[in-house]
Formats: structure tokens, C-alpha cells, sequence
């Protein structure tokens, strides 16, 4: 689903965000990335949704070259993979519920199709009952889901998540694992970006460790 | 049946078309929300564009008014033919009969040499020298006036040509001058105002520009957003395209209105001045074809400063 063929990410001044880094994500996976911050965590989620793009190597997400892709094909790739932050970025002046439809309403989806998927996505998140409400009137925890809902509302293939627990208490880091763990059930490739080791040693999954730019293991539990 | 069995499937599922034409009506309502939403700042926005266009509107109908009113000048340029001293009264008259069966002739009238000089007498400053004279130093006068279609320069010109080889005319004379010097002043006020329309046309355009450049940043987090999420230029562009359509609009039809006003204002004033002039000149409003032009080119301008500011905006901002 995902390919790094010695990719490399360079930054204005000389700083190398990646360096050589190879790897390689079957479809259905759950994968975690760790390493401290600074390591390429986020250079390397950035990427796969094209927030960036490579000094060298290659870069494919479900057999998409990324390297070759044009400007005006970066959206429609961008559809396919959902993306979630540590900051959540929602909109603040929208409800909830607008917040969630906004990929679908990007897609051209009708009205009815883009109502039934949004609350489908609520509900798995568990916040079905807070659709009309605006995003400031929530916790954290509960931004964090109307993020995630955002991001599988429109059924990417591959959901990204950058320190996606970063903010929340091990109690509610734990909610979300599981939420990503159904999605991870029904097909979706994850590849969540965390420091939190306890969680992930916890969940047993495969794990990319990342130490300045490069990878340093890549460790089935 | 067949056909209600075909219809069936398209009535569930509303076709890819309908869903755009709906979405761009949904876009459009929303920016026309959006300057709800903030009617001070759209009001004193759409007013600027409207007396920036409202400028170019009314020299517009001035100037239509001016040519109009000239074209109610009769004579705006006559034909004086000047008989040779010895003619008679009624040869006069047989030549006054010739030209009017003329083409390209409306009117001739006879200025008799005893008339003449009776208005001379009456006149004043020129009684002592008529009374030094012996006899009557006039020559019978005909004054032709061309119909409208030969009053033109050139047409006027020939027509006096012709008149002048007929006998008994000794000479003629084309009062052109102020008739030339009058074209060539609408002239200038016709240019003057393309240079001040084209002058404030990109006037409206730049306050479009920073309207919608100021909108952009405003909406910076939404539109970073709406980019991570798989949103193509196209629709990021679309509600500030429609914004600028809405502010061209608007601006057009205060425009209209300000111009409207103004014509009232000038309304009666103008008739008591055409009263005094015994005219009965009226001053020309707007017809539907100004008003759809001013409408049209602002809607464009609107349209055209949106497109400006999002083409050199919107691709400076993405996510990070």
C-alpha cells in the first residue's frame, strides 16, 4: 500500500528530514512510527499526503508514483488518505457536522448520500448526539474524534495520524487506539505516528523506529 | 411503463449535473450570506464600487443628453446664399422654389433686403450708418437648411457646393465652423470619458482585488483545510469568485440607483430651463441597454478582480 524507495527529504538550509529511508506497508496493516521528536516522523506522513515532497527516491501509495504526480492530481490522491492531527484542525465557525462532511462535500457528494455517511462516521466515533454543536464546546478527546470521523467519513483506503493521543490522558489515548483498531478490522491501512511506547508496546504491533532521519528498526512485536 | 422504469433510478439518484448546479447555488447563497453576515463593512464595500461606477455612468448620460440636445438645434448647420445685388424680389422667390424641390433639403426662407434692413434699423449701432448710405446696401438672402440626414460636415459642404453654381447666388456660406467646433468638443468628452471610465473601471478592479484578498486571508485556516482534505483550486476558488460576482453586482445596481437619483435631482430644474428656452427638452434616462451594460461590466469587473486576487492568493497558502 505504502513504498519508500530511498527517500530522501531535504529542508531549505541543508537540514535532511528523512534520509535514505526504504520501507514498505502492506494493505490492512496498523503500523506505528515512533522515535523523538525531530526523528522524521512527520516529514515522513507528510510525504504520503503530499504536505511535502521528496528530494529523492520514490514514494508510492496504493501503486500511485507520489514523485510524479502533478499539482492538479495532489486532491484527488489526497481523498485517499485521511489525515489526523495532534491539533485537530477543525474549523471553528462550522458544527460538527459540517466539520465531518467537509471531504464529502469536496467530493461532490449529494445531500442526502453526505447526511447518512456523516452521522455513520459520528457514530462510530460516539458522538452522534453532538452533531448540531460547535467543536469549542468539546474536550479534547472528543475533538480529537471529530477529527478521526473527518478523516474515514469519506473511506480512504489509508488514514494517517500524526500524535493523534499527544494531548489526551492514557484513558482516552486508550479510546482511540481502539477506535483505530475497528477501523484496522474492516481494511483500512493506519500508520499512526506516536512517542507514547507504552501504548504500542501494549497493542503489540509492527513498529518504525525513526532516529534522525533514518530508519533505524522496523520491528514486528 | 418503460419510461417510468428508466425514470426511476435517476429520480433516487440525482444525476452529477444537478448536484453541481445545486452546489454552485449553495456556494453562491452562502457568499451572499457571507456579506450579510457583515453588512457594514459589504454596504460601505459595494458603495465604493457603486459611486466609482456611478461616475462613467452619469458623464455617460450627459453626454447622450448634450448630442441629443443638439440634435434638437435646428439649422444645426445652415446654408446662407447671398443673391447678387440686382435681383429681383420675385426672382428671388423662383430660385428660394428650385431649391427647396432639392434633395437633401428641408427648409429655405427668404430674407427680403428691405426686411433685412428694417432689422438692421432695429438693431441699433448700425441706424447712423444705414442712414449714410444711399439706398439699401442688402442683397436678398436665402437661408437653406439641410434635413438631418445631410447636415454632417461633408454633406453640408456639397450641398453648398451645388447651391453656389446656381444663378442669381453671388456667394453662399456654410456657417460650419461651430458645427465642426462642437463635434470636436463631444469628441473630447467622449474621450475624457473612456480615459475616466477605463481609470475608474480599474479602480473598482483593485478594490475588488483587496476585498477579496482580505476574505482570503480571513478564511486562510479554512482554506488550508479544505486543501488537506482533497479540495481542488476549483472549489476552493468558487465562493470567492461568486463574492466578487456579488459585490460587481451590487455595486452596478447602486450605480444605477445613484445615477437614477441624480436625474431626479436634475429633472425639474432641467424642464424649467428647457420652459425658458421654449424646449421641450427632456433629459434622457437610462435605457435598458445602458443598464444592462453597466450591470454586465460590473459583474465583470467584480468577477475579473476576484479572479485576480485568487490566482495570486490562494496557491501561497497550503497546509503544513
Amino acid at each position: 500500500m505504502i513504498h519508500f524507495d530511498n527517500v530522501t527529504k531535504r529542508y531549505p538550509g541543508g537540514h535532511e528530514g528523512l534520509s535514505n529511508v526504504s520501507l514498505h506497508i502492506d494493505p490492512g496493516e496498523m503500523v506505528f512510527l515512533t522515535g523523538h521528536s525531530g526523528a522524521g516522523k512527520s516529514t515522513l506522513l507528510k510525504l504520503i499526503g503530499l504536505l511535502e515532497r521528496s528530494t529523492r527516491g520514490q514514494v508510492r501509495v496504493g501503486g500511485r508514483n507520489l514523485t510524479r504526480l502533478r499539482r492538479r492530481q495532489i486532491p484527488y490522491h489526497r481523498r485517499e488518505v485521511g489525515m489526523i492531527f495532534q491539533d485537530h484542525r477543525l474549523l471553528y465557525d462550522r458544527t460538527v457536522f459540517d466539520n465531518v462532511a467537509m471531504p464529502l462535500v469536496v467530493a461532490g457528494l449529494g445531500h442526502a448520500e453526505v447526511g447518512r455517511r456523516v452521522r455513520a462516521a459520528l457514530d462510530k466515533v460516539g458522538l452522534l448526539n453532538k452533531e448540531k454543536v460547535y467543536p469549542i464546546t468539546l474536550s479534547g478527546g472528543e475533538q480529537q474524534r471529530v477529527g478521526i470521523a473527518r478523516a474515514v467519513v469519506s473511506r480512504p483506503p489509508v488514514v494517517l495520524a500524526d500524535e493523534p493521543t499527544g494531548n489526551l490522558d492514557p484513558e482516552l489515548s486508550r479510546e482511540i487506539m481502539q477506535l483505530f483498531e475497528r477501523f484496522n478490522q474492516v481494511g483500512v491501512t493506519l500508520l499512526i505516528a506516536t512517542h507514547d511506547l507504552e501504548l504500542i508496546s501494549r497493542l503489540g504491533r509492527r513498529t518504525l523506529t525513526l532516529e534522525q532521519g533514518r530508519l533505524l528498526r522496523d520491528s514486528t512485536a | 411503463m418503460s419510461g417510468d422504469r428508466r425514470r426511476t433510478p435517476a429520480a433516487r439518484r440525482p444525476s452529477r449535473l444537478r448536484i453541481w448546479l445545486l452546489r454552485h447555488l449553495q456556494v453562491a447563497l452562502a457568499s451572499l450570506g457571507r456579506l450579510a453576515r457583515s453588512p457594514l463593512s459589504s454596504l460601505m464595500t459595494i458603495l465604493v464600487l457603486g459611486i466609482a461606477l456611478s461616475l462613467p455612468a452619469g458623464l455617460h448620460l450627459l453626454l447622450k443628453n448634450v448630442q441629443q440636445l443638439a440634435g434638437h438645434w435646428d439649422g444645426a448647420a445652415t446654408i446662407s446664399l447671398y443673391l447678387a445685388p440686382e435681383t429681383g424680389r420675385g426672382e428671388a422667390g423662383r430660385l428660394a422654389e428650385r431649391i427647396r424641390r432639392l434633395v437633401g433639403v428641408e427648409q429655405v426662407t427668404l430674407i427680403d433686403r428691405e426686411q433685412a434692413l428694417e432689422e438692421f434699423r432695429r438693431l441699433g449701432g448700425f441706424a447712423g450708418a444705414l442712414e449714410a448710405l444711399e439706398g439699401n446696401p442688402l442683397p436678398h438672402v436665402l437661408v437653406v437648411r439641410p434635413d438631418p440626414a445631410h447636415s454632417d460636415p461633408d454633406s453640408a459642404d456639397a450641398l453648398l457646393q451645388r447651391l453656389q453654381g446656381m444663378k442669381p447666388v453671388e456667394l453662399g456660406q456654410l456657417d460650419l465652423q461651430w458645427v465642426r467646433r462642437f463635434q470636436a468638443i463631444t469628441e473630447i468628452a467622449r474621450r475624457g470619458l473612456l480615459v475616466l471610465a477605463a481609470l475608474l473601471g480599474m479602480a473598482v478592479l483593485l478594490v475588488v482585488v483587496n476585498t477579496i484578498r482580505l476574505e482570503i486571508q480571513n478564511r486562510r485556516a479554512e482554506i488550508e483545510i479544505t486543501k488537506l482534505i482533497g479540495g481542488t483550486d476549483a472549489f476552493i476558488r468558487r465562493p470567492f469568485l461568486y463574492l466578487g460576482l456579488w459585490y460587481g453586482l451590487f455595486g452596478g445596481l447602486s450605480a444605477w440607483l445613484l445615477v437614477s437619483l441624480s436625474l431626479w435631482l436634475l429633472s425639474g430644474p432641467v424642464a424649467r430651463l428647457a420652459g425658458l428656452y421654449d424646449s421641450r427638452f427632456v433629459l434622457a434616462g437610462m435605457d435598458p441597454a445602458t443598464v444592462a451594460g453597466l450591470l454586465g461590466g460590473a459583474i465583470l469587473l467584480g468577477l475579473g478582480g476576484a479572479w485576480l486576487a485568487v490566482a495570486r492568493h490562494l496557491r501561497d497558502i497550503e497546509p503544513a
